[in-house]
């Protein structure tokens, strides 16, 4: 499977990343490498074998319901280009 | 042409947890913004989630109170979209691996039993929320609720009205809130609901395109939305068009469904197994347990209600909708000795009127269940009178006061004494010889005058059927 230069650009776009117009060709060709290799990858038989959700053969530890955190806000806040009563804003959004 | 709707449900459900899914911040709803998004929950870099074991437990329990299979390992898998109230740039969820599989819940519509399947239901945080208000041409962000955490539950598409929809909807709220895995506030957001609905040609095996109708905080709400868009799409339909598959915004104030966004486009979410999760394994342990936990849920209340306390199936019903209005009736039944049919009439009746009144749960109400339960005790003793009982209750919904002090201090004690009441008869009808001509000339509507006055110089203490059937000797001369 080849990757074009509209999936690349559909990629970015969901991601919202930044392409230069320029580097399309080489991501396409760089991706379709990538590809290549999974497929090469695929060709390795795997029937029988349960597919693994994490390289990791672990399950997940849990944690104890209890509030352990404390407000933070003005600290956390500190960062935020821009706050008004507590919140923070961010360029004007209307779904 | 005859139209079919299909109905499918998701609902989701904040779970009753006090902290969030994968943070140790509080869920407590109403708090100032912000004080309650800490690092995880803002994503700032190098953190890490947690996951809360009892947001794992309710699942499990939910789970099993519809019979559904529990998934050994489940996953979470990251749903990625940008928009300001998701920190991370992906909402962590459940995807191809969820925690809770096929279940169903009956649901009863005009008498008939129709069972509806829970295709699935899965664990997965909450968004914050967005304030378009204007906040100098900007949007503000509280991200309070991020992280909260969120069972979404999913049905199949079984429903075939809005009715059907509504009972199915309220089934649910009614059994989340027995199992105590979320408090069901539908004002807060605590229990939300998507409606997809389609409509295609009755008797046609496909199903049509689907709209989905989301932000219905209400069961009033659902039962609108579904009838204006089943009406919309069949327009849309006999007028040459197709249905566009979307999600569409139900509007309360002008009782409309408007298009939110198309979902050919952004519906591109990219799922992939969260690596920042370990799978989640479920022993048999831990099942075992929960099962151990489950409380008597709804149907089975509801059928005990029927057999060991002889109601009706409408009492019952209406008793067992809230575990705590259950638990209330019983404990007022226990306290009155036993009056099981009174006590559900005043538990239905002036208590619910009065809370309704005040706009009050019934886990705030200002007589307790072992003080109405004194109170209807009194009432089944003849100790006073259904009518004097109000107005003993209206004195105890002001105060501390159990029945028995406010009958006492008020002098409220029914006169049953026969002597008593015979004496005042005698003397009321030497007064009215008139009256008592009539009476007896038959005009035998005439006893309500006696019974009125009496009841007047009582102030209404006189025992009604006491009275009523001496009168009756007398006035028969």
């Amino acid at each position: 499977m080849s990757i074009q230069s509209e999936d690349v650009l559909k990629i970015a776009h969901l991601a919202r990343l930044g392409i230069e117009e320029g580097q399309v060709e080489s991501y396409a060709s760089d991706l379709s490498n990538i590809m290549k290799l999974v497929e090469q990858m695929n060709e390795v038989d795997t029937s029988g074998i349960e597919p693994m959700a994490h390289p990791l053969d672990q399950s997940q530890r849990l944690r104890a319901d209890v509030v352990s955190e404390t407000n933070q806000r003005e600290e956390l806040q500190k960062n935020a280009p821009e706050i008004e009563d507590g919140l923070f804003l961010v360029p004007r959004v209307i779904d | 042409m005859q139209w079919e709707t299909v109905i499918g449900l998701e609902i989701h459900a904040q779970l009753a947890t006090k902290s969030k899914i994968f943070s140790g911040a509080s869920t407590a709803y109403g708090a100032d913004a912000n004080t309650q998004a800490c690092a995880v929950d803002l994503a700032l870099p190098g953190t890490l989630p947690v996951l809360n074991e009892q947001a794992v437990r309710f699942a499990v329990k939910f789970g099993l109170a519809i019979g559904a299979h529990i998934a050994p390992y489940s996953v979470f898998a990251r749903k990625n979209y940008f928009y300001p109230d998701l920190p991370k740039g992906y909402q962590t969820s459940q995807f191809d691996k969820p925690i809770v599989g096929l279940g169903e819940l009956d649901i009863v519509v005009d008498g008939k039993v129709k069972t509806i399947g829970v295709t699935r239901a899965h664990l997965e945080e909450d968004a914050g929320k967005s304030l378009h208000e204007d906040y100098q041409g900007m949007t503000g962000v509280d991200l309070n609720r991020a992280g909260t955490p969120l069972l979404e539950i999913v049905s199949e598409p079984d429903m075939r009205s809005a009715a059907e929809a509504i009972a199915y909807v309220k089934k649910l709220h009614t059994l989340v809130q027995y199992l105590g895995i979320c408090d069901g506030n539908m004002q807060e957001g605590s229990f939300r609901c998507d409606v997809n609905v389609s409509v295609r040609p009755m008797g046609q095996e496909e199903f049509g395109t689907r709209a989905e109708i989301k932000n219905l905080n209400s069961f009033r709400f659902i039962e609108k939305a579904v009838a204006h868009e089943v009406e919309r799409q069949i327009d849309v339909i006999e007028s040459g068009g197709s249905v566009a598959q979307e999600t569409r915004l139900y509007d309360a104030n002008k009782d409309e469904t408007r298009s939110m966004r198309s979902k050919e486009e952004a519906n591109d979410y990219r799922y992939f197994p969260c690596p920042d999760l370990l799978p989640v394994e479920i022993t048999a342990e831990l099942l075992d347990e929960m099962q151990r936990e489950l409380p008597e849920l709804p149907e089975a209340k509801n059928q005990r209600f029927q057999t060991q306390y002889k109601l009706n199936g409408y009492d019952a019903d209406v008793l067992t909708t809230q575990r705590a209005m259950a638990d209330y009736y019983e404990a007022a039944v226990k306290s009155s000795g036993g009056e099981t049919k009174l006590v559900a009439n005043w538990v239905m009746g002036e208590l619910s009127a009065g809370l309704n009144k005040e706009n009050l749960a019934i886990e705030a109400a200002p007589v307790s269940a072992e003080r109405l339960g004194g109170l209807v005790k009194r009432i089944a003793d003849q100790t006073i009178s259904g009518k004097i009982a109000k107005q003993v209750l209206e004195l105890m919904w002001s105060s501390d006061d159990n029945a028995d002090t406010v009958i006492e201090r008020e002098g409220l004690k029914q006169i049953s004494d026969t002597g008593a009441l015979e004496k005042m008869i005698d003397e009321l009808m030497a007064q009215n010889m008139l009256q008592v001509k009539q009476y007896r000339a038959g005009k035998t509507k005439m006893i309500g005058f006696f019974v009125g006055q009496l009841m007047k110089q009582t102030q209404g203490k006189a025992n009604p059927q006491e009275l009523n059937k001496l009168l009756q000797e007398k006035l028969k001369g």
